[in-house]
């Protein structure tokens, strides 16, 4: 039990670390590292809630597809010009004083429900142990969920062909 | 030592959420400002996980993993729309790109 709260503050610590790191720097490839700590602590937070497959799927995915695309695209724009302008824009107070409010009521109603969310440790039922993790996301993937599976393949699909577009110098 | 139960997960993904709001909202480098967005996805993710794990329910997995598919599609066709944006206007500052603004 002491070692899961130790490791759940070291993961905290690295996500929300990585993610003021990730709005802070001035040089995008600075913030693109930060997010990357800050992903690979997510990820070590989803090993601790035992979601293991989407522990795999967030380091494969999320730091080794969408990271390097960042930082293909980084290469392939220009950010020296941008890096010595200002880094804020001048809503910058508005933004914060809203983010406050929301900040505020969102942690209000978590201390409200504080008890509410205490099922976890006395709830009986327990998955099947004797099946991975791996398979239980599989058979609900395409059991349950396997028309928005396919529509989530034809997003992609669509994804693919509009960014292709988009880059392309002409049509 | 209290024992890590839902509710610090829910405040952590509430502070990474605000976090990545902040980013969307005050940056103007767009760049980053796609980066805050990966930041509020995960905010999501980490929800769906904690309450998965808390409800002994495989759904909420099933969901954070539509969720990472949309973080894909929209930072491809973010980025292309960069690229774009930037072989025509030469800026990745998001105030600059103002040309519907009266």
């Amino acid at each position: 039990m002491l070692i899961d709260t130790v490791l759940f503050y070291i993961f905290a610590l690295l996500v929300l670390g990585g993610g003021l790191l990730t709005i802070t720097r001035r040089n995008a490839v600075h913030s693109a590292i930060s997010l990357i700590v800050s992903l690979l602590g997510v990820a070590g937070l989803y090993l601790l809630q035992q979601a293991e497959f989407l522990f795999a799927v967030q380091i494969v995915l999320y730091v080794g597809g969408i990271m390097v695309l960042f930082l293909f695209v980084i290469m392939l724009v220009n950010l020296d010009e941008a890096a010595k302008e200002r880094q804020f824009n001048r809503q910058w107070l508005v933004a914060l004083v809203a983010v406050a409010a929301v900040g505020a009521q969102l942690s209000w109603f978590i201390y409200k429900g504080k008890d509410a969310f205490h099922f976890a440790e006395n709830a009986a039922v327990a998955l099947p142990e004797a099946v991975g993790n791996t398979e239980q996301v599989a058979d609900s993937l395409f059991r349950e969920y396997l028309l928005p599976f396919e529509i989530a393949s034809v997003l992609l699909l669509v994804a693919v062909v509009g960014s292709v577009v988009m880059a392309k110098k002409r049509i | 030592m209290h024992p890590i139960g839902t509710v610090h997960y829910l405040a952590l993904s509430t502070a990474l959420l605000l976090i990545g709001t902040v980013g969307v909202l005050t940056r103007r480098n767009i760049v980053i400002i796609l980066m805050s967005i990966e930041l509020i996805l995960n905010a999501v993710n980490i929800n769906l996980i904690v309450f998965s794990h808390a409800l002994h329910s495989v759904s909420g997995q099933v969901f954070a993993i539509f969720v990472i598919t949309d973080a894909v599609a929209e930072a491809a066709v973010g980025l292309g729309i960069l690229i774009a944006l930037f072989r025509n206007k030469e800026t990745v500052l998001a105030d600059e790109i103002d040309l519907l603004k009266w």
